[in-house]
């Protein structure tokens, strides 16, 4: 059994490794993904056109935002999924659980929590609100952002950070960034350019067309924002209880 | 050169925490080494240039990843039998 | 060996990330296919996955190339002040939004391959949650993320179902009696206890717990 699954393994591994051979050199400039028009005009006319120094940005959310908007919507699915997986354990009686934590929460801990959790949710502010011209953005900031919440519910109870943030006010958030971000494209669409064409939305923001779209650029990542952070806490508070929503690590 | 070295000292050491993530029967350890695993492709993608992929790994396979892995094996059974 | 234009110098010298990246991809392969332990699995399937986004951020790489983020002299934004050349002037150098020259592109790394995998990378998690889900979804059915356990308990619910119906009538009312042993009942709530609605479910965990009562008594 072992040899017949390493059969496709060795093939797929074999195949490949031919096809290595054949990529062109390693950082050649020239190479064909390098050289393409595609990427040649993303990194030469970002700055024109959007006036946003990082690059990674102005494309995620500008030029392949139609793309980023359904990404945004997966991560949302699949949260609504482990909800609908896990949900109503609260009907059945709990199962048996293999490891159950009674001690109350460790002095030290909740102490370095305290200090710590505001700094981290600073950070992901400043990671969501800098993306434009570092390394960050909306995903990045609103990881951080959920990781402040599942640091409440290491430390103290999954109680605490749920009384905080409850799976309805999640839901709630996390649709209301999917809304945020489409929103966004429905307005450019209704001021007359096409879905999700920021420059539209000159005309009701006092700046310019680069300005516009790079104001706009913002405003979906805070919606990313939204989604991600939500999504991330719910995933935690359900996986971490098989969906009792109590106890908890 | 010396960046050469570190590429593919980082390489060799991903692909020994990928056997050794999947070869302990401990869950956990296999979470914990699983972690080490995403924090060295994150090292690699910023040695890479790809600041923002290497931002998202750090976060996003790092941290959540493995905090949700350990969160599902408390549920389950530690043990594996492979 | 190691001599010029060899295959394995091409290989593991001049590219060794698209080595690295196939080896991964390998290692991720075989323990999908046969780890049997469904957490293994997943972290097989995360290996699988970082592998794909390592090739495609080995894509976007290029030699003397900075991060995508656009240098002092090419930002937008730019208002630079250059200490060196400090004639008494106030302010400094005003950099507008400019297109970029063919050479002056090729400063920076491809942007484009990072922006698809760190939409990635987030989804990946998403998916591993659900997956997750499902695996803790699966152990309060069953009772084991093994996959050969898992199998044989699947096949023992199948065999019951596909029992005549005079055979099941005298199963369950051994099953009655069964349940009514003091030492038994303990675990038969635990049992029932994370039974879903799904009848099928139902029946496999009591057949199980069926079959584990001489075990028991011994």
């Amino acid at each position: 059994m072992k040899f017949v699954s390493m059969l496709p393994v060795v093939a797929v591994g074999g195949i490949l490794l031919l096809a290595a051979k054949d990529f062109p050199a390693w950082g050649d400039p020239q190479s064909p993904a390098s050289s393409s028009p595609v990427s040649s005009h993303f990194i030469g006319s970002t700055g024109v056109d959007t006036e946003v120094p990082n690059m990674v940005t102005a494309v995620l959310a500008d030029y392949r935002g139609f793309d980023t908007m359904f990404e945004t919507v997966v991560v949302f699915i699949a949260g609504i999924a482990v909800l609908a997986i896990l949900g109503g354990a609260g009907k059945r009686r709990a199962s048996k659980r293999v490891h159950e934590v009674e001690a109350e929460p460790d002095l030290i801990v909740t102490n370095t929590a305290r200090l710590i959790v505001p700094v981290i949710q600073i950070f992901a502010f400043y990671v969501l609100a800098h993306g434009h011209v570092s390394p960050g953005g909306g995903f990045q900031g609103g990881v951080v952002m959920g990781a402040s919440f599942i640091l409440i519910g290491l430390s103290w109870d999954l109680e605490t950070a749920l009384a905080r943030f409850s799976i309805q006010r999640c839901m709630a958030v996390a649709a209301g960034g999917i809304v945020i971000y489409g929103g966004i494209g429905l307005l450019s669409m209704f001021l007359g350019g096409e879905f999700l064409d920021y420059a539209e939305l000159e005309s009701i923001l006092p700046v310019s067309r680069e300005m516009a779209r790079y104001h706009a650029m913002l405003g979906v990542e805070i919606g990313v924002g939204f989604t991600v952070t939500a999504i991330m806490f719910a995933l935690y508070a359900n996986l971490s209880t098989a969906g009792r929503l109590k106890g908890g690590l | 050169m010396g960046l050469e070295l570190f590429n593919t000292f980082i390489l060799l050491l991903l692909v020994v925490s990928a056997l050794a993530a999947l070869r302990v029967r401990d869950l956990v350890t296999a979470a914990a080494i699983f972690g080490v695993y995403s924090f060295l492709m994150c090292l690699l993608w910023a040695e890479m240039g790809a600041v923002d992929v290497a931002f998202t790994e750090a976060t996003v396979g790092a941290g959540i990843s493995t905090v949700v892995l350990v969160a599902t094996i408390f549920n389950l059974k530690r043990k594996s039998n492979d | 060996m190691f001599e010029e234009g060899s295959v394995i110098n091409e290989l593991l010298i001049e590219r060794l990330n698209y080595f690295i990246y196939v080896v991964l991809l390998m290692i991720g392969l075989h323990a999908m296919i046969s780890k049997r332990n469904l957490i293994k699995k997943l972290i097989g399937m995360s290996i699988f996955q970082t592998a794909i986004i390592l090739f495609y951020v080995s894509i976007g790489v290029k030699d003397e190339a900075t991060i995508p983020i656009y240098k002092a002299n090419h930002d937008p934004h730019g208002s630079h002040v250059e200490h060196g050349e400090a004639n008494g002037l106030t302010g400094g150098v005003l950099y507008g939004p400019k297109a970029l020259k063919k050479e002056e592109v090729q400063e920076y790394a491809n942007p484009l391959p990072h922006v698809l995998m760190l939409t990635a990378i987030v989804v990946g998690v998403a998916t591993l949650g659900l997956a997750l889900a499902l695996c803790q979804r699966i152990y309060q059915g069953y009772g084991t993320i093994e996959e050969d356990e898992l199998l044989v308990k699947i096949e023992r619910a199948d065999a019951r179902k596909s029992l005549s119906p005079i055979e099941n009538s005298k199963t369950s009312s051994s099953r009655k009696s069964a349940s009514q042993k003091p030492g038994l009942t303990k675990v038969s709530s635990v049992m029932k206890s994370s039974i879903s609605t799904n009848p099928s479910v139902t029946k496999s965990k009591k057949a199980v717990t069926h079959k584990k009562q001489p075990k028991g008594k011994k």
